[in-house]
């Protein structure tokens, strides 16, 4: 086939892997050819569709931001077929990626403005990336607040980093849902704990990413706070193949999460058809 | 070149026969075991066209085969560490010209729905485009059709040349075959000699009369813009669907149903990564990991069905109902589902409520 082909991967290589939880891994890959690494770009919130041959693709987002590009980071949930098979890969490994896909976050008009990341558990993937970006320009932006959970410590992503992110001068605050021996930071779900911390509306933007459950309690709780739609923006997630905006899988109505999402605020989701 | 040419009925066969030592051509004929009825097949000589009716298939496959390989893989194993493995890809795909014969107005008109998605967004189905742009038509001009048929209720009619490179008028004694593009001019020759005056006079008056046929009510579409106020009517969608058996039939011989599904297969050291039609109407479509599925019965599953084809594509591109008015799923259903029906009183029964 001649041209680019959206369907054909960039074969790519497993540099580093990371056992974040018991069912979580972290895969920082390069692609094979060295030009198009180094000619790699894509925004924060972008995702690829990652292949393990004779078994499919899944669609994963790019979780390292584009200011660092040693390597691109994904993080995988075990639960079917195609992460089951990631799971198994070592450094070394070979993979195919296609990337990048999908809109990702307009982080061009978040300058001057204060931030507020809700992530709850594999959800903090998609804001690490947007959040590794804002402290690599962290004079564009002003208070960060990053309210983070999980069902236990043992479920936490990036532990390793969380030093790194308060160096850079981010408000984080952790949660897990309930007391641990040796926790010392926040107990409660976020939906609480973001009562408790009643960040101000003013100026300012939620990023909201996580399970279902989660995300509709947030909702709840930045309405209370005086968030309105259009301030508040989340990742949508649906099964997806193509990727691209063709095989018709991933659809809300006339739009199509891989295409015109998967980023999208709530004054979006609110002209489209309610079939979360 | 006159670029007309005339078939006498039993000479169908020679000409089809000529036609296909130069190029791969379709036409509907009953399929071997019987079990579609008519499907569109490659001809062979001695292959009895069925050109009285409407095919139970539509040519759809002809450009959009039912599973297309998108990438053959190769596992390389390292000679040192058999652990070791490296993947080689290849993605070459052969497209050889072919020539449908016997197509129908709607049959082609289905493709423009494809069109839109395959080849006109940001990213280019290399695969469609390529089969599509070395595919010829040479349509049948048709008749009054029958009581599922309703081509002018979406804008076509039986007389609707849009997208065939050739006209094909059945008239007394044969068809009278007529180019509409350059590259359908190149066949007309090998087809027959050209038409006598009587022959064409005879062919315009069947196209003439073809193109008076009013087939389905034309105001149907009106009541499209009504679905976003009745998508959470679950009244309304469930009195629709409440026969419905989820068998996805419908989907499978429209001619403008495109999803389609990517699985991987692999045997030795090889494998392939397929495509192959899906169908919105199976639940497995869209469920997710945790167990939810946003459209987790058949009636959000039939909704966007009907969405999809009146209310999302024509949003999405510019007007365009992603509908050719066949008929077939009406024809198909086993329970007799009328997506006329359906549209029609999507505004009927809101101005009853209002
Ligand atoms: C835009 C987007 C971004 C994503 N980012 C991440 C990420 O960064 N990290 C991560 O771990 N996961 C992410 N996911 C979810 C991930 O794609 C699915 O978990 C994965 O495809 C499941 O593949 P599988 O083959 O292992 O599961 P399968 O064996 O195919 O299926 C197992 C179960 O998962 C369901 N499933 C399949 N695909 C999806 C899907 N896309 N979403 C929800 N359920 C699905 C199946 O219906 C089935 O119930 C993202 C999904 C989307 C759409
Ligand atoms: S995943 Fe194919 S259209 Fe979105």
């Amino acid at each position: 086939m001649h041209a680019h082909n959206p369907y054909l991967p960039e074969l790519a290589t497993i540099q580093e892997v990371i056992q974040e939880t018991h069912n979580i891994r972290t895969l920082r890959v390069t692609l094979d050819d060295a030009e198009k690494m180094r000619d790699f770009t894509f925004r924060p919130g972008q995702v690829g569709q990652l292949s393990v041959f004779g078994v499919g693709e899944s669609t994963f987002v790019i979780n390292s931001p584009p200011t660092r590009k040693d390597y691109l980071q994904f993080s995988v949930m075990r639960v079917g077929e195609v992460t089951q098979r990631i799971h198994q890969l070592n450094a070394g490994d070979q993979i195919g990626v296609r990337a990048p896909l999908g809109n990702g976050f307009r982080y061009e008009d978040m300058k001057g403005k204060d931030i507020l990341f809700i992530g709850g558990g594999i959800g903090m993937a998609p804001l690490r990336t947007l959040l590794l970006y804002m402290i690599d320009n962290r004079s564009d932006y002003g208070d960060i607040t990053v309210i983070y959970g999980a069902r236990s410590p043992k479920d936490l992503c990036y532990l390793y980093e969380f030093e790194e992110w308060r160096a850079g001068n981010i408000n984080l605050v952790l949660t897990v849902d309930a007391e641990f021996p040796g926790w010392n930071e926040r107990v409660g779900f976020v939906p609480t704990v973001l009562k408790e911390e009643a960040p101000s509306p003013k100026n300012r933007l939620a990023l909201v990413c996580g399970p279902p459950i989660m995300i509709k309690f947030v909702l709840f709780g930045l309405k209370e706070l005086d968030f309105e739609d259009h301030q508040i923006l989340s990742t949508l997630e649906k099964r997806m193949k193509c990727g691209i905006g063709i095989c018709g899988r991933c659809n809300m109505g006339s739009k199509y999460v891989c295409l015109d999402g998967p980023v999208f605020s709530y004054s979006e989701l609110r002209e489209m058809v309610p079939e979360m | 070149m006159s670029g007309k040419a005339f078939i006498p009925r039993d000479s169908l066969g020679a000409a089809l026969d000529r036609l296909s030592k130069k190029i791969e051509v379709w036409v509907p004929a009953m399929s071997e075991e019987g079990r579609w009825g008519v499907e569109f097949l490659p001809y062979r000589p001695g292959m009895r066209p069925v050109l009285d009716r409407q095919s139970t298939l539509s040519p759809k496959r002809v450009v959009f085969p039912q599973m297309e390989t998108l990438l053959r893989f190769e596992y390389i194993k390292d000679p040192d560490d058999p652990a070791k493995v490296k993947f080689r890809l290849d993605d070459g795909q052969e497209v050889k010209p072919q020539f449908v014969f016997g197509a129908r107005p709607c049959d082609v008109r289905g493709f423009f729905t494809f069109d839109r998605v395959f080849t006109e967004g940001p990213f280019v189905d290399g695969y469609y485009r390529n089969r599509r742009a070395s595919t010829l038509f040479a349509t049948l001009v048709c008749g009054e059709g029958d009581a599922a048929c309703f081509c002018s209720s979406v804008g076509s009619g039986p007389a609707d040349q849009a997208g065939s490179d050739l006209w094909v008028t059945p008239v007394d004694g044969g068809y009278v075959v007529e180019a509409l593009s350059e590259r359908g001019r190149e066949y007309v020759a090998l087809l027959g000699d050209a038409p006598s005056e009587l022959q064409e006079a005879a062919a315009r008056k069947v196209q003439e009369e073809a193109a008076q046929q009013q087939v389905g009510d034309p105001d149907l579409v009106k009541s499209a813009p009504s679905f976003r106020g009745r998508f959470e009517d679950l009244d309304y969608w469930r009195s629709m669907v409440s026969q419905c058996l989820g068998c996805g039939v419908c989907t499978y011989v429209c001619p403008t149903c495109y999803c389609f599904t990517i699985t991987d297969e692999g045997k030795d050291l090889k494998g392939e990564r397929l495509r192959s039609w899906d169908s919105c109407m199976f639940a497995q479509y869209t469920s997710e990991a945790s167990g939810h599925n946003p459209r987790p019965t058949k009636l959000e599953r039939y909704r966007n069905r009907v969405g999809h084809k009146f209310s999302y594509f024509p949003e999405k591109y510019d007007g365009m109902i992603a509908c050719c008015g066949c008929g077939r799923c009406i024809r198909s259903c086993p329970v007799s589902i009328d997506i006329r029906k359906v549209v029609q009183e999507l505004k009927e029964k809101a101005n009853a409520c209002a």
